[in-house]
């Protein structure tokens, strides 16, 4: 029996070699969907231009339940693709657990830190540019009161919150910032109903520009503000398209960058473990501009934008991050 | 709290609670005609899609809520075809729809619009739009009166109205015409309409078409009036609220109105105040979302007695052995 299980073991790590040789790489779809028109969405737009621009192939698979992540974790590095990457905080105790498994596979985790010698972990300062789009809001803002509506309760959601409601304060002291969360379920992120009520109750109580960090459910917010007419904040992906006049501004969080650079790491075989932090500095996160909204951010809001980025930048402006204590100093 | 912000927060609990109460009218007939229906938020699903679905293709809301009526229509067909003529087991056909709804949706979502299980942002007269009551500029200078009628009743969509036009005409058809008396007859002693020569299988069928039309407004109206277009799993629930709100309400049109209401206006108190301090203790935003779920075990265990289905509910009615 242990002679079987010898055998079988050196040829299950005969066969991960061998996938590795000729590896694609992977990348695991979150729940929230492909085409969340957000973060998911900003992962599969980074896979779709590597493809495009380096050629060749690569694997993709889309969860369709919690149940589903650690066995489609397992197939995708099975397969033979490497590196696999795993996008969303949620995939942190899964990945911890399998990737010691498969010694052979490079994984990579987005918006999560998972401490494996075979996992490389993608994080972003979405404070900072949550900061940016706050200082942007401010401006924007008739009434002195803005808005943020969240998806899951979760520390990462609130970093979003704690970021921006920073960079409204910063603009005007006195501004209030109002805060919800849609749900604690992971079903929060797929529930534009219960987001654009929540909507219509922030502008109920005055706020007239309002931010959105919820992956599905952000679509609600939007069309509601639009509805409603006042402004909105997109996230991850540019989102300035969707209600061109009402959305101020998308709050860019490269997902898209991150998957092209593992790709790229793994065709040129430079893939490095440990953490990799995206900023404003190496444009992981930042504020989009574009045909759908030049209009409605003036010269001045630009100026004073882009100087408070230069600022975060060279670290003269220190962006508190939530995440670190689990306390937002602006709320 | 000023006057503004109770009509603010009634306003919210009227768009919230309508879903519900078309849910629950529709679970109302099915379940007095003896047939339990859990499929009811399968059933909203279906509906939410075909009716964004439609609507979005042909850019007319009207064609969209048809087309999610007879999906949702479809869908009770087969919960009928499984439970009345086959004697099934009404609470698995109920949770096999539920699944069926789940994945047909995001699966014919993709095939057509290929948007990872969307459908594409409805505009313009693709969504039921705000209407208007009349008199309500006129009497917007009028106190207390007008801002009630003019912001609380004025400017919802149609589906609004009809929801709750749907509750007295529901109370009329089951209580005032020989169709409703044998429905309700059907749901307690099936034996006896049998008897008297009116055909059990007939009304059954008749009640769970009626529980999918009305399932067919509630879902159009979530994704058409409340939303913008077609989500996964965007129903979120709102269909076993609307079976909870049944039993709370003890299966009478009414009272499931009230019920509805009240789930509604529980909903729009969480949103409006996501964290509230009472006595100096803040309830945590948690307590708030969970509060319509408290409230349904503790009202159901002790505050409205006992709650009775009717007496022939979840049986398959047979003719003879």
């Amino acid at each position: 029996m242990t002679m079987m299980n010898t055998l079988l073991g050196a040829a299950a790590a005969l066969a991960v070699t061998a996938g590795a040789a000729l590896a694609e790489p992977g990348l695991i779809i979150d729940l929230g969907g492909k085409f969340d028109k957000s973060f998911n969405e900003s992962a599969y737009t980074g896979a779709q231009r590597y493809i495009s621009e380096k050629g060749g192939a690569y694997k993709e698979t889309e969860l369709q339940s919690e149940a589903q992540r650690e066995q489609s974790m397992r197939r995708m590095a099975e397969s033979g693709a490497n590196p696999v990457i795993t996008i969303g905080f949620m995939n942190i105790s899964t990945l911890d657990k399998i990737a010691p498994d498969y010694p052979e596979v490079n994984f990579a985790i987005i918006d999560g830190v998972v401490d494996q010698p075979n996992v490389k972990s993608v994080v972003f300062e979405e404070h900072q540019g949550s900061f940016l789009v706050g200082v942007l809001a401010a401006m924007a803002s008739k009434t002195g009161t803005v808005s943020f509506v969240g998806g899951m309760d979760v520390p990462l959601i609130s970093k979003f919150a704690c970021g921006y409601a920073q960079g409204v304060k910063a603009v005007n002291p006195e501004a209030q910032v109002i805060v919800n969360m849609i749900g604690t379920t992971p079903a929060a992120w797929n529930d534009p109903v219960k987001g654009a009520e929540l909507t219509r109750a922030q502008i109920a109580q005055g706020s007239d520009v309002i931010y959105s960090a919820a992956g599905g459910s952000g679509v609600g917010v939007l069309q509601a503000a639009a509805d409603e007419g006042v402004y909105s904040i997109g996230v991850d992906s540019n989102q300035n398209y969707l209600h061109p006049g009402s959305v101020l501004t998308s709050m860019l969080k490269r997902v898209d960058n991150a998957v092209f650079q593992i790709f790229e790491e793994g065709e040129t075989d430079s893939f490095t473990p440990g953490i990799q932090v995206m900023g404003l500095a190496n444009q992981g996160v930042d504020w989009a501009l574009d045909e759908y909204n030049e209009e409605l951010i003036s010269a001045e809001m630009k100026a004073t934008v882009e100087a408070t980025k230069q600022k975060i930048i060279e670290g003269e402006i220190e962006v508190h991050d939530y995440s670190t204590d689990g306390a937002c100093p602006a709320l | 709290m000023d006057l503004n912000t109770v009509l603010l927060i009634l306003d919210s609990t009227l768009r919230l609670a309508t879903p519900l109460l078309f849910a629950c009218l529709a679970g109302l007939f099915s379940e007095r005609a003896g047939v339990f229906d859990i499929g009811l938020e399968g059933k909203m699903l279906i509906a939410a899609f075909f009716s964004a679905a439609a609507a979005a293709l042909t850019g007319n809301v009207w064609l969209g809520l048809m087309a999610g009526c007879a999906a949702s229509m479809v869908l009770s067909a087969i919960h009928g075809l499984a439970s009345i003529t086959f004697r099934g087991n009404q609470l698995i056909s109920g949770v096999a729809i539920n699944f069926l709804a789940t994945g047909l949706t995001v699966l014919i979502a993709q095939d057509w619009f290929a948007q990872g299980g969307r459908t594409p942002q409805l505009e313009g007269g693709a969504r039921f739009q705000p209407i208007t009551l009349p008199f309500a500029e006129a009497l917007s200078g009028v106190p207390v009166l007008g801002p009630v009628y003019g912001d609380l009743l004025s400017g919802h969509t149609i589906l609004v109205y009809l929801g709750f036009l749907a509750v007295p005409a529901t109370w009329y058809v089951l209580f005032r015409t020989r169709f409703g008396l044998r429905l309700r007859a059907v749901g307690e002693n099936p034996g006896a309409v049998d008897t008297a020569g009116v055909s059990v299988t007939g009304l059954r069928y008749a009640a769970v078409m009626i529980c999918g039309l009305l399932c067919g407004f509630a879902g159009s109206y979530l994704s058409t009036g409340l939303a913008a277009g077609f989500v996964k799993d965007m129903s979120a629930g709102r269909g076993f609220i609307a079976l909870a709100a049944l039993i709370f309400a003890k299966w009478r049109p009414w009272s499931a109105l009230g019920a509805c209401l009240l789930f509604g206006l529980l909903d729009a108190l969480g949103n409006r105040f996501q964290s509230i301090e009472i006595a100096g203790i803040a309830l945590p935003v948690q307590f708030m979302q969970a509060l319509p779920y408290i409230l349904t075990v503790v009202i159901l265990a002790g505050f409205v007695g006992k709650a009775i289905p009717p007496r022939a509910g979840g049986t398959p009615y047979v003719k003879e052995r």
